[in-house]
């Protein structure tokens, strides 16, 4: 146990290095450079390129600028370029404000995903199995911007409730209660939409689980001593299906930092989506490289969590 | 060999008069499943039809005097809903639509919604294709080369031969000519130095410094599931974002993009099919009559791994044309003048309250092909392994 866990860190230590090398790799030898995005504006003048490539180490070769930049980023240092706050701080400004988002996308997908997927595995071939397989499909090829607009329709037409943004601008003199409610209305649209893939996707998923372990002899034998089908189903079948849902604890970490891209600019949402795709406009290398590196490191951890929860929970596995 | 093998059967007397199996080819088997499996079915027919309405939209839609002209601006006919007729008065003869009718509407400029679908469709289907085409031969030379070679290790003067190949070519792109070209014909010369140890060189034992560089590292297999990893830890959409921000705008960067970031899933697959494959008897019989390696893998052994590839194969241009979709909707898709479903639904955002029209046609547009390739991915996957088939 001991010897994997210290040669996987290992591993993915070597893993991030690479992911390190790459990610600036491709930002810096893609054509175009930060000092030339605005050349049409008078103010900025070539001393001012000068100055702004001296201070960023942009004139200096590659691996020195990528020896600066990870260790500013390691000891905090790095400052965004358009607006020199340092990103860190950005980053976890964002950052809180796509945490409420993902909470309540996750509870959804897990609360919702796990009673579809058994019930459909349970009454397989059936009505309503048919039926959730079939919107679970749909769920998972809808395009997320046009369902966006679909639910803002809705919304919008049946309650006349604002939903762009983090809560409604200058609703600032009204009772707590209707202060909390314009926030609630303002999560739920999209929360819900960062939900819908992972409904689906998840459960289809325990569906099929549930199935494979529904064939299982114990079940069988379970049923064959005259147990209550409820009792077959939920307590011999569905805490085995269960087992590889824990691993997925670890895998949803990234989750958190890719969020959606596509879905918080619609809704304006200033979370860390949001500010990728500001930031791939603006050219602001430090915060597209501090995203990158952040969310790699989460994929490492979520995996690492995951191998090791799975060691704990499935006495089969030994590493 | 089948069909040789039940004509056998046929003629031998033992067998006479005695009741057979209906004969059936694969593909009839094949067929006969899917016509079974009816959401696939349904889904395998949308797509025979996206394909023909592409290909149609790439003809009727270019040229210089195309049938259908996406980019006719007719502005005093601006969003205009379906099925309504054009204001002739107001219209040059050569601005009436080919059908009489805007059969879809217009947008804001007063272009025809569906000759620009029609546009579009070209791009969802070539970006899906080609970008899965490029993913799955990746895969599949990648994942080949694990699982049939993964047991060879790599050599430290293999990994130092890369790392100079590719610094000399990446210098030789960047402007450091004379670097670059020295250390590109550097590695030139010792592939070919090696190349000729192998072949004509008799000598048995080598000097020390070339034992040196001899030294095993790590095996193939390793090598590339920790390139795997690598990719892995990227976040996709993000990356694909990035790179085609910073890439000049165009269709071919995108179905490259794409492919570059979506092969890891197809290697895998492939790398776990080759190694239960090279297990088996037919392929050491292979082996044993002298078959070369390549023709082992790309004869043998990759159609028997073909099921799980081309399911997710199917899968992945569903997800591709997402993906472009969401580019276009977010700006960086196929540069403007030219129509994707994608950006005819970003333009026609504004107007969600007065032209609902023009959210609704591209959307649900997309929602259909991707789910037809969806459906038709998954029902193929039930039908090519036996052991899902009876499951429904």
């Amino acid at each position: 146990m001991l010897s994997f866990i210290g040669r996987s860190i290992i591993q993915k230590i070597i893993t991030l290095f690479f992911v390190m090398v790459l990610s600036f790799l491709i930002i810096h030898l893609a054509p175009g450079e930060p000092s030339q995005v605005d050349p049409l504006n008078p103010k900025f003048t070539p001393e001012m390129v000068e100055r702004f490539r001296k201070a960023f180490h942009l004139d200096e070769p590659l691996h020195v600028q990528f020896v600066y930049f990870y260790r500013d980023l390691f000891t905090g240092k790095t400052i965004s370029w358009k607006d020199n706050e340092p990103v860190l701080k950005k980053i976890g400004e964002r950052f809180l404000n796509s945490l409420p988002l993902f909470m309540v996308a996750t509870i959804l997908t897990w609360t919702l995903a796990f009673p579809i997927g058994v019930r459909s595995a349970i009454a397989r071939g059936g009505a309503y199995d048919r039926l959730a397989t079939f919107f679970s499909y749909l769920l998972y090829s809808i395009p997320g911007f046009f369902f966006a607009y679909i639910l803002i329709l809705l919304v919008v037409n049946a309650f006349h409730v604002p939903v762009i943004g983090m809560k409604t601008f200058g609703f600032t003199d009204v009772s707590l209660l209707r202060t909390i409610m314009d926030r609630v209305w303002h999560l739920v649209l999209p929360s819900v939409l960062g939900a819908t893939v992972g409904i689906a996707v998840l459960s289809r998923y325990v569906r099929s689980q549930m199935l494979e372990v529904e064939d299982q002899d114990y079940v069988r034998t379970a049923r064959a001593k005259g147990l209550p089908s409820e009792q077959v189903h939920y307590k011999h079948a569905l805490r085995n299906a269960l087992l590889p849902f824990v691993t997925m604890f670890g895998l949803m970490l990234p989750g958190l930092i890719g969020g959606s891209v596509i879905i918080e600019s619609i809704f304006s949402w200033p979370g860390m989506g949001r500010m990728a795709y500001e930031a791939i406009l603006a050219r602001d290398y430090p915060i597209i490289l501090s995203i990158n590196f952040i969310s790699a490191v989460l994929v490492l951890i979520g995996t690492f969590i995951s191998d090791v929860l799975y060691m704990v929970v499935d006495p089969r596995i030994r590493l | 060999m089948r069909e040789t093998d039940n004509k056998e059967l046929q003629r031998d007397p033992g067998t006479e008069g005695m009741p057979r199996a209906r004969r059936e080819s694969r593909w009839q088997e094949f067929w006969r499943l899917l016509r079974r499996n009816r959401l696939a079915f349904s889904g395998l027919a949308i797509f025979v039809f996206f394909f023909f309405v592409a290909f149609a939209g790439l003809v009727l839609t270019s040229g210089p005097r195309p049938v259908f002209d996406p980019a006719m601006v007719r502005l005093q006919e601006k969003l205009r809903p379906p099925l309504s007729e054009p204001n002739l008065a107001n219209l040059l003869p050569e601005e009436i639509p080919t059908l009489g009718v805007y059969v879809l509407g217009t947008d804001d400029l007063g272009r025809d919604v569906f000759a620009r679908m029609l546009q579009g469709a070209w791009v969802s289907l070539t970006v899906g294709f080609v970008a899965v085409g490029i993913a799955v031969l990746i895969g599949i030379v990648m994942g080949g080369i694990s699982g049939y070679f993964g047991r060879n290790p790599v050599r430290i003067d293999h990994i130092l031969l890369a790392i100079m190949a590719s610094v000399g070519g990446g210098l030789l792109l960047a402007g450091g000519t004379v670097v670059g070209a020295v250390m590109l014909g550097i590695a030139g010369a010792y592939i070919v130095f090696s190349l000729w140890r192998k072949k004509w060189s008799g000598k048995k034992t080598a000097p020390k410094l070339l034992r040196l560089l001899h030294k095993d590292t790590i095996s193939i297999d390793t090598l590339i599931m920790r390139i795997v990893d690598i990719m892995l830890c990227f976040p996709v959409f993000f990356l694909i974002l990035t790179v085609v921000a910073l890439l000049p705008a165009s269709m071919y960067n995108i179905m490259v993009v794409i492919g570059l970031t979506s092969w890891m899933g197809t290697t895998r697959f492939v790398r776990a099919e080759l190694l239960s494959l090279r297990e088996q008897d037919f392929v050491t019989a292979a082996k044993a009559l002298g078959v070369g390696d390549w023709r082992i893998i790309f004869r043998h052994m990759i159609p028997n791994a073909m099921a799980p590839v081309l399911v997710s194969a199917t899968i992945g241009i569903a997800s591709a044309i997402l993906i472009e979709a969401g580019l276009s909707f977010l700006g960086f898709g196929v540069p403007p003048p030219h129509a994707t479903w994608g950006n005819i639904l970003s333009d026609g955002k504004r107007f969600i309250f007065d032209a609902p029209w023009l959210t609704f046609i591209p959307g649900l547009a997309i929602l259909i092909v991707v789910l037809a390739f969806n459906l038709f991915g998954e029902g193929l996957r039930d039908i090519l392994n036996p052991k899902l088939r009876e499951r429904y």
